[in-house]
């Protein structure tokens, strides 16, 4: 006899409580959680090849990186949202997917919880800070070296 | 013989290499931009903190260190890319080894530009 091995669609769409996966609480998110994954994959793909191209590629590249080239591209509000934009989605894509690697690879209930109890706690610092970063970032502090800022501080 | 059967998008062969490659590579970024933000919020310590940080990384061996972790960037991007296509497009599981393969070529269209740009311009001086 043949073995069919087409999947057929569930007869029902009650499922009895006690075959369910899982309990009340965590609803859709892992559906979210992969779905998030593709879509902020999609925008990183051109917010880190353009950082890329820009730091690396253009002009002197690697070489003209200094404090004066970061207040330069931190003075334009279209660099604050591409680094904010990249900020964010790096680390929740990031930390999603080395959440995944804990799932995995972590059998005992007390080590996966602490490594995940680290990893979001580096990543809420991270993120945190990264923020402050860009939105408190003076290009011209007082008192500096005029040499070492950007040319538009002497106008 | 073992008992797999064939044609599973994960076990052995491209699909698995592929996944395990997309894996280290993803952990790899993860930690580098905990560093690279830690290092780039310098500029709210001093102009002088920021530069004598990057000063140090302005060296041959931190070059190829770059290198390392764009040619990881690029393979991860393009394989993401690739895993969105298994998803999404119909035709995807049907191609997803010469998507591999494709994945392979734009890495190389890409590197081989930006290492003899980066290499040139890290070991030719500069400053
Ligand atoms: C060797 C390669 C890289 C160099 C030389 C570099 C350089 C820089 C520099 C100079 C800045 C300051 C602001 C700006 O220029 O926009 C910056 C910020 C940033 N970079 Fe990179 N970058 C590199 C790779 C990456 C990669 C691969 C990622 C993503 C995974 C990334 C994510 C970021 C983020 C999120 C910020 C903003 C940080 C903040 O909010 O404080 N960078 N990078
Ligand atoms: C450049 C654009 C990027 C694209 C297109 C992309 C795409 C993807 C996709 C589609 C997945 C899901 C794979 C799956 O479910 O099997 C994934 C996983 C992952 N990504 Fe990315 N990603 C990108 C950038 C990044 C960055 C910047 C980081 C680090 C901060 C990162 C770290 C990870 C990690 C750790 C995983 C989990 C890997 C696993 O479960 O095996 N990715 N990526």
């Amino acid at each position: 006899m043949a073995v069919s091995t087409e999947i057929q669609a569930p007869r029902s769409g009650r499922i009895a409580p006690e075959y369910k996966r899982h309990g009340r609480s965590k609803g859709n998110f892992e559906m979210f959680a992969w779905l998030f994954m593709r879509l902020s994959g999609v925008v990183l793909v051109v917010l880190i090849f353009g950082h890329l191209f820009v730091n690396l590629m253009v002009g002197e590249g690697v070489h003209a990186i200094d404090f004066g080239f970061v207040g330069g591209k931190w003075a334009d509000p279209f660099w604050q949202v591409w680094d904010l934009a990249m900020l964010w989605l790096a680390m929740l894509h990031g930390t999603n997917g080395v959440r995944t690697i804990i799932n995995d690879y972590a059998e005992k209930d007390g080590t996966r919880m602490t490594l995940k109890t680290v990893l979001y706690l580096a990543s809420a610092v991270v993120i945190v800070l990264g923020t402050l970063v860009i939105f408190t970032f003076d290009p011209c502090p007082a008192g500096a070296a005029a040499d070492l800022l950007p040319s538009f501080c002497r106008a | 013989m073992s008992k797999t059967p064939a044609g599973t998008l994960y076990r052995g062969r491209e699909g698995m290499w592929s996944w395990v490659g997309h894996r280290v590579t993803g952990v790899a970024i993860f930690f580098f931009l905990l560093v690279h933000v830690l290092d780039t919020a310098l500029v709210r310590v001093s102009p002088d903190a920021y530069n004598a940080v990057i000063a140090t990384y302005k060296n041959p061996f931190m070059a190829l260190l770059e290198a390392g972790l764009v040619a990881a960037i690029v393979f991860h991007a393009f394989n993401g890319l690739r895993v969105i296509l298994i998803d999404f497009w119909k035709k995807g599981p049907k191609n997803q080894a010469k998507m591999l393969w494709g994945v392979v070529g734009l890495w190389v269209v890409v590197m081989v530009p930006f290492l003899i740009r980066h290499l040139t311009l890290a070991f030719t001086g500069g400053h």
